[in-house]
């Protein structure tokens, strides 16, 4: 889009404004245009958020990629990597460590099926 | 290995950095902002904005030396970017900044690295910048605990939350102590073509890591100004994307005293830059109150003479001082003609060191008109960006805006010359990746941001999501996994054995950017124009055996009488460290020997300027009792003045019966200096006095060697005292008396 500069005229309803009250206007539009954008984060996840919370769970990078990477193959990522392999340990009796390495090998992931399926049902 | 710490006259050992590095644990360090030392006083001077000096070694200014080589320091924190793509030898760099006063050292990224999806690990070769990783930040961090206690100050280690890999870096961030990171979502979207609502979903998570960390967040604002065209006209929407980025940070958890802006003058000369930034920089900074200024220099208009771009920094220097900074860059002054090399990153650092001394307390005397054109100005770019924002959330918010091309047009907002950057909200780089939470949805870590539905399985741990793991590695570092190296080839440990001469060997070459390079740069005025003047210098340079020879910088000075030309090449040898023959350091005597043999054989000298010199200050220095000269020791001085002629100075040597004669020769324009020594050699020997008196020449162009091949005794360059003189002269004469000396 071109446009010409017409500030003199949009600017009119601005004219009257302290500068004090300019700034209130400032940031109240700044949180109008990120409110949104904060709410995408509260409702969303991504592969990197959740290969960081399984790095944050004490796994190394080249074992947290094969995890995200099947739980999205599987439609299982909605519910969090961290929360599969948290499951996964609860329903096995491993340590979350062994239960993250099996799920790294491609073990387990049947019964983490299983186990979210339940929590639908 | 816990055991090693530097010592300032040992070089650090990078070797003894990696060793162990699998269980080094780096300091949890928050961001730390100097202490302000109001009424400082150093050397007599009272200073008003300057910061607690240095507690441990550091490099003062060349001109120190006649202020008590003081090393005041200012209150900003000073940054250096430092990244040659080998990050040990980055290591040996951030010494060198540390020394000359850098206490925020940020490591650029490797091209490409924004791309990574995941973290990379080992320790590769990188072009640009480093591959940030795990073993690379804590080799770094781990140095800079070492060099901080050796300067006795706090060191801020800084790198990038950005591209695909956002919150996967965070985390690592977070667990190594880095200290500063710049995170930018709008960054991603318009420089990295990276899908934008991926960016924004990471950049929560990432955000919410860096709070947790205490890490200083840096926005990517400045970028709009390297990348237009007219960078004075993005002015509106630079504020904008400051306040998109502030928002959505305190949004996601981030406290505003750990938010700074990255903002940049946009205009250098021969634009009248200060008329045009210093409004922006007053605007910006009232808008943004309650957040921190990292005030970057401008590199938009960088050409390839570092003269011009220091002058450019140090006016963006005076606009940080005319108003705020928190956090001042500095920009390696080679920046416009290649990769930074060492002596650069320390002339910025110098640069901003020396100017903020300079200017300090200039705001006590001055102040900034509270009317016209500057206010007016300022006023006016605030309702620009307010206008923008108005017109964003008209079209439908962020995403939309992108979409239509609002970021990086041409035009002074509203005017719009339909050249921004325009980005589709579903593509890009990780497009279709994001994923919406199940209502089950949770992740049992820290610092975790947005629906994380603990409580389904323990409604206590809601606040404190780790405990149902026995903590996170943040509350447990002990749960960190170390990888070491993946590449077998392309690792620190191969690089560091192909100079292992160079490390433990002995051998030497010069070096610009990476340990023995061989990079060298000559200086030059050809009396040629431009095209020939460079053919020229590269035929010199290849003459003289240097390799890889390329021109990096030429001036006109005038057009058809000559080009300064510069040209950098290779030094295709080593030298052998234990075949140089250095020069003893001059030997000087107790005041007290001198005092006593003075006492016991009184001596007479004559001294003054010689030829058509009136240079009086070297030579007074050397003689003045107030100086520390030779006059202290009981020495009786006849000093002639300056402009004295060589038959002068040796009647009054012969009518004062002076033991010593001593001449200052200061010009030194076609050798004059050595012909005036000659000339008072030859005189001296036609008077037939030249065996009874001591002949002492001195100046700052004299070489002592060169001196006394002219005909003088001994011969005293730039930085010799009284006590020098006095030591020879009680040497020679004990010599000439017979004793042993």
């Amino acid at each position: 889009m071109k446009r010409a500069d017409d500030f003199a005229g949009r600017r009119a309803h601005l004219a009257g404004m302290s500068d004090e009250q300019l700034k209130e206007y400032f940031w109240q539009l700044a949180d109008r245009l990120t409110a949104p954008l904060l709410e995408l984060g509260r409702e969303y996840t991504s592969p990197a958020v959740e290969r960081s919370v399984l790095l944050r769970m004490g796994f190394s990078s080249l074992e947290v990629r094969p995890i995200v990477e099947t739980a999205m193959e599987k439609n299982l990522i909605a519910h969090g990597a961290g929360h599969i392999v948290y499951r996964i340990a609860q329903d096995t009796g491993m340590s979350i460590r062994e239960a993250g390495l099996a799920l790294a090998r491609g073990e387990l992931w049947d019964r983490a099926q299983q186990l979210f399926e339940e929590v639908q049902a | 290995m816990s055991e090693y710490r530097l010592k300032n006259d040992e070089k650090i050992d990078i070797e003894a950095i990696l060793d162990d590095l699998e269980h080094y644990v780096p300091k949890k360090r928050p961001w730390t902002w100097r202490k302000p030392a109001p009424g400082l006083v150093m050397n007599g001077f009272a200073y008003q904005d300057m910061s607690e000096p240095m507690a441990g070694e550091s490099v003062p200014l060349p001109s120190a030396k006649y202020f008590g080589n003081i090393d005041p320091q200012g209150q900003w924190t000073i940054t250096t970017e430092i990244a040659s793509g080998r990050f040990e030898d980055d290591i040996r760099r951030m010494r060198m900044a540390a020394h000359h006063g850098a206490d925020h050292i940020m490591v650029i990224r490797t091209a490409g690295q924004s791309h990574y999806d995941g973290l990379i690990e080992g320790t590769p070769q990188g072009m640009g910048g480093v591959p940030i990783t795990r073993k690379q930040v804590r080799a770094q961090r781990r140095a800079l605990d070492l060099i901080e206690e050796e300067v006795g100050r706090s060191i801020n280690y800084h790198s990038y939350v950005s591209g695909v890999a956002g919150p996967d870096i965070a985390v690592m961030f977070c667990e190594e102590g880095v200290a500063g990171a710049h995170q930018d979502p709008q960054y991603n979207v318009i420089y990295r073509n990276i899908n934008m609502v991926r960016s924004f979903v990471d950049a929560c998570e990432s955000k919410r890591i860096m709070a947790h960390g205490g890490i200083l967040q840096i926005d990517g604002a400045h970028n709009a100004n390297a990348t237009a065209r007219e960078a004075w006209k993005v002015m509106p929407e630079l504020m904008v994307q400051h306040a998109i980025n502030a928002s959505f940070s305190v949004g996601a958890g981030i406290r505003r005293e750990n938010i700074a802006l990255s903002t940049v003058p946009p205009t250098a000369p021969p634009a009248p830059c200060l008329h045009i930034d210093l409004p922006y920089a007053v605007a910006l900074r009232e808008l943004f109150s309650e957040y921190k200024i990292r005030a970057q220099m401008n590199t938009k208009y960088m050409e390839s003479s570092t003269r011009e771009a220091t002058v450019t920094h140090v006016l963006n220097l005076l606009t940080s001082k005319l108003t705020r900074a928190d956090i001042q860059s500095t920009i390696t002054p080679d920046e416009g003609r290649n990769v930074p090399w060492h002596m650069y990153n320390i002339e910025a650092c110098d640069t901003a060191k020396q100017a903020i001394a300079g200017m300090d307390g200039l705001m006590d005397m001055i102040e900034l008109k509270k009317d016209g054109y500057l206010r007016d100005k300022a006023r006016e770019l605030k309702e620009r960006a307010v206008l923008f924002m108005e017109e964003m959330l008209e079209c439908g918010g962020y995403f939309a805006a992108v979409e239509q091309g609002f970021f990086v047009d041409s035009g002074f907002y509203p005017e719009r010359n339909g050249d921004g950057i325009a980005r589709d909200s579903q593509g890009g780089v990780g497009a279709g990746t994001v994923i919406r939470r199940a209502d089950d949805y949770m992740a049992p870590v820290t610092a975790h941001f947005g629906c994380n539905n603990v409580a389904q399985y323990d409604e206590s741990a809601q606040n404190d999501p780790a405990r149902l793991i026995g903590g996170c590695t943040f509350e447990c570092p002990e749960k960190i996994i170390f990888i070491d190296e993946l590449d077998e080839q392309d690792n620190v440990h191969v690089r560091l054995e192909e100079k292992r001469e160079f490390l433990t060997g002995g051998k030497i070459m010069p070096e610009m950017e990476w340990r023995a390079d061989g990079i060298v740069v000559l200086t030059m005025f050809l009396p040629l124009e431009r095209r020939a003047a460079e053919a020229a210098a590269l035929t010199i340079a290849s003459k003289l055996n240097l390799v890889e020879c390329e021109v990096i910088h030429r001036e006109v000075m005038q057009k058809a009488e000559g080009t300064r030309v510069e040209v950098r090449g290779k030094v295709p040898f080593a030298i052998d460290e234990a075949s140089l023959v250095i020069p003893p350091e001059p030997e000087v005597m107790s005041d007290e020997e001198i005092r006593a043999e003075i006492e016991a054989h009184p001596l007479t000298v004559v001294c003054g300027t010689v030829g058509e010199d009136e240079h009086s200050v070297g030579l007074r220095e050397i003689i003045d009792i107030k100086h520390g000269g030779i006059e202290k020791y009981g020495i009786k001085v006849h000093y002639l003045g300056t402009s004295v002629p060589v038959e002068k100075l040796l009647q009054a040597a012969v009518e004062t019966n002076a033991e010593v004669v001593m001449a200052s020769v200061i010009i030194s324009h076609d050798d004059i200096h050595y012909k005036n020594i000659s000339a008072i050699d030859k005189l001296a020997r036609e008077m037939g006095i030249r065996d009874k008196i001591i002949f002492v020449a001195g100046g700052t162009q004299v070489t002592p060697e060169l001196a006394v091949k002219a005909g003088a005794d001994a011969g005293f360059g730039r930085g010799a005292k009284g006590i020098h003189n006095a030591t020879y002269i009680v040497k020679e004469r004990r010599r000439r008396r017979g004793q042993t000396v």
